[in-house]
């Protein structure tokens, strides 16, 4: 495992830090986007920007989750204590982007966002990957992984990835052209689908070369 | 001694005031009209029928939140670049299948225009919508004056394109082929609804809006009103249009606002209204904008759904 200069010393100071108040720093954002938008000071268009907002530190807070193993393997730096915190984090986002689009954009006009719901691609898979990620923010404590299974547990939470993608997806597919900000967080998701993919082939190889020699 | 002679000499006396309503000079005349710009005098403009009864949008979003892609594809992006935009001079080339071709200056096509407000709701098909109080005239009596030709039956308009000024039109990444092109069958364009716009609330067109002359086409998606217009051509053929090339699946020719035609992405029967804050009810959207009775005629014996 290649590791950088200083990682260890990188690793000590993040062991050191709590997790607990990371939760709090964490919806400071939602805090400040949510005072903003009730003080109508998110300028013409609050709920569309609102809503933008809360999606995209979801999106953020996905990709951090799914970059922590490749951040560790490539440089030795460690956030796995925080990877936890940051898909919770990014599902507490989801569910107040949500929740913007249901009541404040939607206006809880049921048969139309039911309409939307099974017609429009984009909001299909906005709300399969919020589907996908309840299961593992409802097995996210550490109980769960005991009741499950550390191999059964770890299965589930390859949800992340799907859900990861779906996001990045849901993101294009909602803008009029092909503006880059979206394109950019495709690629990254891509990338780290990608390493994940070439690890598990590498691994599988592996056994499989493991159980010949046996 | 003769004296160089300038726009002041050859423009009429209310078009270049128009024009310089923003300097101190045009104050005395203003009458202390406090604008929500802050800027003072008004351009004179009569009242119009064809205006809505409802409540006119904040100047500031209404310049502020815009869709102008050769500045950049942000609502911000126009506000924040248009400034550097050189508005004069400015002409139009009028020409294909008129009997008075020609380059004209924008003076001339605003000199013998009778200006009029026309609040009028601008639809976006994104799915909102705000309430402008144009300045404009009839884009028929532009047309008339040019003297379409018999076979003349649709009507192509072109945005400037100067990369220059404009950092949407530079760069690597490019969301839609330049120049802007917009078009409009002859009978659409000849109707009293559709405008061609050179102010809002009373001021001149901010360049974030299309100065300093834009086109506004009420009962069609915003899309369609192309703005800061150099080139107006009358043709026997239907004219290309910037987002159906983009994607012709999901705009079409036509783009006539209707909540029973949806995008093929999003639904069009509600819209957003812009302005209200987070509670602001959603609109029910209106077929035609609400211009059912005035434009109805237009299409009919079309289905709407395939003419989109």
């Amino acid at each position: 495992m290649p590791v950088m200069q200083g990682a260890g010393t990188i690793n000590q100071a993040l062991r050191r830090l709590p997790t607990g108040p990371g939760y709090l720093v964490g919806l400071v954002p939602a805090a400040y986007w949510i005072t903003l938008a009730f003080q109508n000071r998110l300028g013409a268009d609050p709920v569309r920007t609102l809503e933008h907002e809360l999606g995209i530190i979801a999106l953020q807070f996905l990709v951090a989750a799914l970059a922590v193993t490749p951040l560790r393997e490539l440089t030795g730096v460690s956030f796995l204590r925080f990877r936890r915190m940051f898909g919770l984090l990014a599902f507490a986002y989801a569910i107040l982007h949500f929740t913007t689009w249901l009541v404040l954009d939607r206006q809880l006009d049921w048969p139309r966002i039911l309409a939307d719901l099974v017609k429009r691609p984009y909001i299909i898979l906005g709300m399969t990957a919020l589907l996908m990620l309840i299961p593992l923010a409802a097995t996210s404590f550490d109980r769960a992984v005991r009741w499950l299974g550390g191999a059964r547990w770890r299965r589930l939470h390859r949800l992340a990835y799907p859900a990861t993608a779906l996001a990045a997806v849901h993101f294009i597919w909602l803008v009029k052209t092909w503006p880059l900000e979206p394109l950019l967080y495709a690629a990254v998701v891509a990338l780290l689908l990608a390493w994940r993919a070439r690890g598990a082939v590498f691994s599988r190889r592996r056994r499989i070369r493991g159980q010949r020699a046996a | 001694m003769r004296r160089k002679l300038g726009y002041a000499d050859v423009t009429p006396k209310n078009l270049y005031l128009s024009r310089r309503t923003l300097m101190a000079g045009a104050a005395g005349l203003a009458a202390g009209a406090l604008l929500p710009g802050g800027a003072l005098a008004r351009i004179a403009a009569e009242a119009s029928p064809y205006s809505i009864d409802a409540t006119p949008t904040a100047y500031e979003d209404i310049t502020s939140y815009n869709n102008f892609y050769e500045f950049g594809v942000d609502k911000g992006d126009p506000k924040a670049h248009a400034g550097a935009l050189t508005t004069e001079p400015w002409s139009v080339v009028i020409d294909g299948l008129v009997g008075r071709p020609g380059t004209y200056p924008l003076e001339d096509l605003v000199a013998p225009a009778r200006l009029e407000e026309r609040i009028y709701r601008l639809r976006c098909v994104e799915g909102w919508s705000m309430v402008i109080p144009w300045i404009g005239f009839p884009l028929a009596d532009v047309l008339s004056r040019a003297e379409p030709g018999s076979g003349a039956r649709y009507v192509a308009f072109e945005t400037l394109m100067r990369p220059e000024e404009m950092p949407g039109q530079r760069g690597f990444f490019q969301p839609l082929d330049w120049p802007y092109v917009e078009g409009l069958r002859l009978d659409e364009a000849m109707h009293p609804l559709t405008i061609l716009a050179t102010g809002l609330y009373g001021e001149e067109l901010p360049n974030q809006n299309g100065a300093p002359l834009r086109l506004v086409v009420p009962w069609k998606y915003g899309f369609k009103s192309i703005k800061s217009i150099v080139r107006i051509t009358l043709t026997a053929d239907q004219p290309p249009t910037t987002w159906n090339l983009q994607n012709p699946r999901e705009y079409g020719f036509y783009s006539n606002v209707n909540p029973a035609v949806d995008h093929p992405r999003w639904s069009q029967a509600t819209e957003r209204v812009i302005g209200g804050g987070i509670f602001a009810p959603r609109r029910e959207t209106e077929l035609f904008n609400g211009y059912a009775e005035e434009v109805g005629h237009l299409y009919a014996g079309m289905d709407l759904t395939v003419h989109y």
